[in-house]
């Protein structure tokens, strides 16, 4: 006579626990149902004091506003924009401006940051201290400060149009902005920007396929020679088969102003050096712990297998110090858009200021433009984490290779 | 023996000095080592000097050697008449600065922000130094005891009731919003399509809110016949008192050992009634200056002072939030802290400005400056809750696990065990949050309030003060103040942290 296993007992009621409340048990499922019902009293007030709060104040909920003309005028659009285009059309175009703003100042704010952690890590007794002095000044002062400070202070002491400061001709500064040439389209663009984008798209065919052969075969190709021709010789042999791609309208003062090329208007101006200033003291700090994070025997190691010190740093320390830098630089990429809105401060037409601000005062529909407003931002950030949170999983998935 | 001269080679004569080995020590090793040991280095450092000679020369020569330092008004500060090109405008920071520290605060009551920023200097410096006695006792004064009094001191009026009015109040107005939610459901069941449920839930609700407004009878009508008496606020506080003493007695285990806590709540009333006392808030307190007066540096502080004050227990309540095994409240704290870091914090501002007095009630005003002290309270708790979540996250398994064994419940493990190591942990990383709380307070000027860059920006448009370096001027003096602030908390930041890696360190 054989005994079988007996079956395990039925785990229904410990499965319908663990479903309700989690590994806490028949307590989680009571404080669950507790805080569900404070949320619930919480979100009923908030709805229902909002709701007698607009009757009040005779605002229509919903987002019809965004159809109505917005009456007034931007200083600085990326899109063709009048006065009497929609709300919804003001949103686009501050999105555009905020985002052009961090774009550019992203990029300073890398270059700088690199320049800056380089000086830090220089065996120059000096140069590190001065570096150290910009970062230290720099972080310890809000940002808020440097902007207004730009652009009170520094750009407001600029001469006037007339006496502006010339960059060797071709670009003027003065307290109206940043006048610059501006590229007008010739016959030979089309061709020009083709055999562009040719080159770049050929050459790094070429570098997949040399890079293929080393890694698979062990073969070195020298490739640098067909690059260099790809993505110089290319494009200047296309222009002088076809004329010149642009030229450019120099800015020329006509009585009080500029006429020809194109403005920068000093808001930009004022916003973009004292965000790309500012973030650039933190880059500069997170490269220098990246660079430092990686150990000093890898250089050694480096050595010893007989690569030169350039390529020292680019196979083996950079690669190493990239995975540490940029998570937290993405980070601070972040800051940076988010502190773009700043330009409400000074007037610069970013989506806080144009949408939030002076939309927000002739409609006053508060909820939903501030809600949009936020949004877009969380959007924003939201998407990068969840890019950053792929290149996390890359980098452990290599790691564990 | 063997005569010594035999052997095979002896030096008969000494040997030259050697000279030297080079000075690697030192200014002049410094020199040789790090500033002058090769082509590339010579240039860095000539560049390096060039630096510093265009910043650090006409900043100094701004600052102090072609400053004007005494004035009546611009006149004093232009160039033609001052007979050089003027640098740093110093009269116009002295006729300000009033202005800059205390916004328009009434100069007849100055002496209480001063009496509070001696208070607040009083309290944290103790605080701070690690050698010192009695940390629980100081925070708690600093955290809990200071802002109540700074409160009633900048502020100013006093206290109709106390704990128990205070209790009675909000409980009466809890009750209603309860009664009044189940009235709307009942009134909504009349039209609705699941009207029977409907009803069910609305009469359930208020079902409920009537039996709460029974059970919390007794504590409402006590209030009612305390407030008619002669002397309302002490009676008030002597019923407060007696019932907090005897609960903290019997909670702390009775005659056998709760000897202690009756002991320390008696004494603990017994300060606040010297509180009350002294500042006279029976008697309708010092004379009420109102928000929109403050201004300066105050502002700057008590923003920056508040929202230290009150994100550390947001932070800490939502880590342990999205810690929790309870899966509604840790989405929820999730939720929470990846909205507020994914918003900047100026629409945040706005939002606090704009949107939350929407959903208050119509009747309840709330301060303009309480709105944004608000916002900044949940923005920097969000911050706060990964910084203590890092700490939490540091924290062996093997604490909690060796506290469960000793049968601590979660309340008893979390606040005796986990937390405080968890905290002393993230010190650092607190204070560096504190450091960009302070810079951020300057945006609270975007929103109305004239905190010390705003009271700067303001003074700017003063035609009695107005120079091409007034600007100048007045941003090398907020700059000072700004940098002064942050940089010594950074120090001290940096001296925990060496402080608890001392163990680390070869």
């Amino acid at each position: 006579m054989s005994t079988e296993a007996r079956k395990p007992p039925a785990q229904s009621a410990l499965k319908i626990r663990r479903i309700l409340g989690g590994k806490a048990g028949w307590n989680g499922v009571a404080v669950q149902f507790a805080f569900a019902a404070i949320l619930g009293w919480i979100g009923y007030e908030i709805v229902s004091n909002a709701r007698a709060n607009l009757e009040n104040q005779h605002i229509a909920a919903g987002f019809g506003f965004l159809r109505n003309n917005a009456g007034f005028d931007v200083n600085q659009t990326l899109i063709p924009y009048t006065g009497s285009d929609t709300f919804l059309r003001v949103f686009v175009v501050g999105l555009l401006n905020t985002l052009v703003v961090s774009v550019v100042g992203i990029v300073f704010a890398t270059v700088i940051g690199f320049i800056v952690a380089l000086c830090r890590l220089s065996p120059n007794w000096l140069l590190s201290r001065v570096g150290e002095i910009y970062v230290e000044v720099i972080r310890n002062l809000p940002v808020l400060f440097q902007i207004l400070f730009w652009y009170l202070a520094v750009l407001a002491a600029l001469p006037n149009p007339r006496q502006s400061i010339s960059l060797f001709g071709i670009a003027f500064i003065s307290n109206r902005g940043l006048v610059v040439p501006s590229p007008i389209g010739q016959s030979g663009l089309v061709p020009f920007l083709a055999m562009l984008v040719f080159g770049i798209v050929a050459s790094l065919a070429l570098r997949f396929h040399a890079r293929r052969a080393l890694f698979q075969e062990g073969r070195m190709i020298r490739i640098w020679p067909y690059v260099l021709g790809l993505l110089f010789g290319l494009p200047v042999a296309t222009m002088l088969v076809f004329g010149l791609p642009f030229t450019f309208e120099l800015p020329q003062l006509k009585g009080f102003n500029f006429a020809g090329g194109s403005r920068i208007i000093p808001e930009f101006v004022a916003l973009t050096v004292a965000l790309s200033s500012y973030t650039a003291a933190f880059i500069a700090e997170i490269v220098r712990a990246g660079i430092l994070s990686v150990h000093k025997g890898q250089m050694e190691a480096g050595a010893s297998l007989g690569l030169s010190r350039g390529a020292t740093l680019r196979l083996i320390v950079v690669p190493q110090a990239m995975r540490v830098i940029v998570p937290p630089l993405t980070n601070q990429y972040l800051n940076l858009t988010k502190n773009s809105s700043l330009a409400v401060a000074i007037g610069y037409p970013d989506l806080v200021s144009v949408f939030a601000g002076t939309s927000l005062s002739q409609t006053g529909q508060a909820i939903e433009i501030i809600a949009m407003t936020m949004g877009i931002y969380l959007l924003i950030s939201l998407l990068t984490s969840a890019v950053m949170s792929v290149y996390g999983w890359r980098v452990s998935r290599s790691l564990g290779a | 023996m063997t005569d010594i001269s035999s052997s095979s080679f002896v030096r008969q004569d000494l040997l030259a000095e050697r000279p030297a080995p080079i000075k690697t020590t030192g200014f002049i090793g410094l020199v040789r080592t790090r500033l002058f040991n090769s082509p590339t280095n010579i240039l860095l450092t000539i560049v390096g000097a060039l630096l510093l000679w265009f910043t650090v020369i006409p900043s100094v020569r701004f600052l102090i050697v072609d400053a004007v330092w005494s004035g009546q008004d611009r006149t004093a500060c232009l160039a033609e008449n001052a007979g050089f090109a003027v640098g740093a405008c110093w009269p116009y920071i002295q006729a300000k600065l009033p202005q800059l520290i205390y916004g328009f605060y009434p100069e007849a009551e100055r002496w209480r922000v001063d009496l509070t920023m001696l208070l607040a200097v009083v309290l944290l410096l103790p605080l701070l130094v690690p050698r010192l006695p009695a940390k629980g006792l100081n925070a708690g004064l600093f955290f809990v005891a200071f802002p109540v009094v700074a409160f009633f001191l900048l502020h100013g009026g006093g206290i109709k009731g106390f704990g128990l009015s205070w209790t009675a109040g909000l409980l009466q107005l809890f009750d209603e919003s309860i009664i009044g939610a189940g009235q709307a459901l009942l009134s909504l069941s009349k039209t609705s399509a699941i009207a029977p449920l409907l009803w069910v839930v609305g009469s359930l609700i208020v079902l409920v809110g009537t039996a709460i407004s029974w059970l919390i009878f007794p504590l409402t009508w006590l209030r009612d016949y305390v407030q008619v008496m002669g002397q309302p606020v002490w009676a008030d506080f002597g019923i407060t008192a007696a019932i907090v003493s005897l609960i903290a007695f019997f909670l702390a285990g009775g005659i056998r050992t709760g000897g202690r806590a009756l002991a320390s709540s008696i004494a603990i009333f017994i300060a606040i009634a010297i509180v009350i006392k002294l500042m006279g808030l029976d008697r309708g307190g010092l004379p009420i200056v109102t928000t929109n007066l403050w201004g300066g540096l105050l502002v700057t502080l008590v923003v920056s002072v508040t929202g230290i004050v009150t994100s550390l227990p947001i932070g800490i309540a939502l880590a342990l939030g999205r810690r929790s095994t309870i899966p509604l409240i840790r989405i929820f704290s999730i939720a929470f802290i990846e909205f507020w870091r994914g918003v900047p914090l100026i629409t945040v501002l706005f939002f606090a400005t704009y949107m939350l007095p929407l959903f208050l009630p119509g009747n309840f005003t709330v301060d303009g400056l309480v709105r944004a002290l608000i916002g900044i309270a949940l923005f920097t708790g969000a911050y706060q809750a990964e910084n203590v979540r890092g700490g939490l996250a540091a924290i062996p398994r093997g604490q909690g696990e060796a506290a469960a064994a000793l049968g601590l419940s979660w309340w008893k493990t979390t606040s005796l065990i986990v937390l405080p190591q968890a905290l002393r942990h993230v010190i650092p990383n607190l204070v560096n949050s504190f450091i960009s709380l302070f810079k951020d307070t300057s945006l609270v000027s975007i929103v109305a309030l004239f905190d010390l860059l705003g009271s700067l920006r303001a003074s700017f448009s003063d035609p009695k003060w107005s120079t091409p370096s007034t600007a100048f001027t007045g941003f090398a003096f907020a700059g000072i103040i700004y940098f002064i602030f942050c940089f010594g908390m950074s120090r001290y930041s940096l001296f925990v942290e060496r402080r608890l890696n001392a163990h680390r360190r070869s």
